[in-house]
């Protein structure tokens, strides 16, 4: 089992691998910040199987963290939108 | 397979982190140090420092990641114009020097003691000190100097922030007031993201006491509810010269250095008496989540600027 | 049995972030990329979420998971629009 759930680990450390060539290249902010929002959720997954692997159940408590503060980061990132970084990037009607 | 995961994920780091600092655009640097920090916890995770890994995912990719954005959307704001780059002898010496570190690092790493090193130690004296969790017995009663110093420099930091306000803007709002859709996505978020962030935050300050977890990780957590609430527009921004933050911001450094004088009645410095370790160290823990969350909140907001009038 | 189905579970999860991967990759535009990110990578999370939550010791750690695949469902759904609606910006 352990064997087992580290190869999973390892198969998304991979696909997480893949995800950096993203943030190289881009094109567009969004795209790369969607390559981190990736790398999170694949970090996330590789805590929840790393915490059985070890049976160390306490490390849930980082995966709960990764996952608030990149909601957080999500946020700071949509910010960063607009000029002058305070707007909603849904108000269509002030353009900064 | 253990070393199988060791090993790649020892390559991407270093492969991201030569992408971060190599990298020409700025913001691309910012998301690929965003990736390095959830990759480093993820290797403390693998050396079983839990604690650490909860730090790390906390205030190096989370908080640290979150401060990158913004000054990255002000500096874009100012349209300041890029640093030239340093001179060629500048780089190699950087470079020689970045070498030789690494180097003196690795030497060290590969003479250090076996395992257990001061393990046994740290497990023989636990109980006098007030905690089940090592680490916080390390952080909090036999390092508590170390502790007390980085407060202080947090609170330092704030202060360096505030220095770079203008004369005229002094003092205000800090950073700007955030306008948001009242029924959009980001409000929606702003509801009921710091409840959740709250709990959490208050849950890892308390369970430091015998797990992982404690005052930095769970101030940083409570730091984030307050970043979110005013981000999306649901609390304002405070004022620096706010009675209630300053306290929350002092409250930490204060208590700290009131425990330390009182140990010098009783022994020396910083001495904590067996008898009210416990009581003392989770009012510790307790006072310096506040300040942290404050300080490192206050961080994110930045300083004063002009066009606030409140 | 029950390491059966956490072997089952976490396999299909992997492969659902596999193909999140690839479309990331491959997807020829920010908001084609979006779905990929958006739909496969959170299932994926999730059935790697039940899979751990088999071999949990107890009800803490069962809640915690669920904690853990909620804030990330819902963040990603938030995040979902609000990128989109920052590549939507570009012309």
């Amino acid at each position: 089992m352990t064997g087992w759930l580290l190869l999973m680990a390892t198969g998304l450390l991979a696909t997480i691998a893949v995800a950096l060539w993203r943030i190289a290249r881009g094109p567009e902010r969004a795209d790369r910040m969607m390559s981190a929002q990736l790398i999170g959720t694949g970090g996330i997954a590789i805590i929840l199987l790393l915490a059985v692997a070890g049976e160390d159940w306490a490390m849930l408590d980082v995966a709960i963290v990764l996952a608030l503060l990149a909601a957080v980061s999500i946020i700071a990132f949509a910010k960063s939108v607009r000029r002058v970084g305070t707007g909603d990037p849904e108000d269509d009607d002030h353009h900064d | 397979m253990s070393l199988a995961f060791n090993t790649l994920l020892s390559l991407i780091i270093v492969a991201v982190a030569a992408a971060a600092i190599l990298g020409r655009q700025a913001f691309m640097a910012v998301v690929f140090f965003i990736a390095y920090g959830l990759l480093i916890a993820l290797a403390w995770l693998r050396l079983e420092a839990t604690n650490v890994a909860l730090a790390e995912a906390a205030i190096g990719a989370g908080l640290t990641g979150i401060l990158l954005l913004v000054a990255w959307t002000r500096l874009r704001a100012l349209e300041a114009p890029a640093p030239s780059p340093p001179h060629r002898l500048l780089q190699v010496l950087a470079g020689a020097g970045a070498g030789a570190v690494t180097l003196g690092l690795l030497a060290a790493i590969s003479q250090l003691p076996a395992v257990p090193g001061l393990q046994r130690d740290v497990a023989e004296h636990l109980p006098v000190t007030g905690t089940d969790n090592p680490v916080t017995a390390v952080l909090l009663n036999f390092r508590t100097w170390d502790t007390l110093l980085e407060t202080l420099v947090l609170l330092a930091a704030l202060v360096g922030a505030w220095t770079l306000t203008r004369d005229e803007d002094w003092p205000g709002r800090a950073g700007r007031r955030h306008r948001v859709l009242p029924d959009g996505v980001l409000a929606q978020f702003g509801r009921v993201l710091p409840p959740v962030a709250l709990v959490v935050g208050a849950y890892l300050v308390w369970v430091g006491g015998y797990q992982p977890g404690g005052a930095f990780q769970g101030g940083t957590v409570l730091a984030a509810a307050w970043i979110v609430a005013v981000m999306t527009g649901h609390l304002p921004a405070p004022r620096v010269d706010d009675r209630w933050m300053r306290m929350a911001v002092l409250i930490g450094p204060t208590f700290f250095l009131l425990v330390g004088l009182a140990g010098l009645v009783v022994g020396a410095f910083l001495y904590i008496p067996p008898g009210f370790a416990k009581p003392v160290l989770m009012a510790i823990e307790a006072t310096l989540a506040v300040a942290i969350a404050a300080t490192l909140a206050m961080l994110v907001f930045g300083a004063p600027e002009q066009g606030e009038s409140s | 049995m029950i390491d059966g189905l956490t072997i089952l579970l976490t396999a299909l999860g992997l492969g659902f972030f596999a193909v999140g991967s690839l479309g990331l990759v491959r997807f020829p535009d920010t908001a084609s990329r979006l779905h990929a990110l958006t739909k496969a990578d959170n299932l994926g999370l999730g059935l790697v979420a039940l899979g751990v939550a088999l071999q949990a010791p107890g009800v803490v750690e069962v809640i915690k998971l669920v904690l853990v695949w909620a804030l990330a469902l819902f963040s990603a759904g938030v995040a979902a629009q609000l990128i989109g609606r920052v590549a939507a910006r570009r012309p």
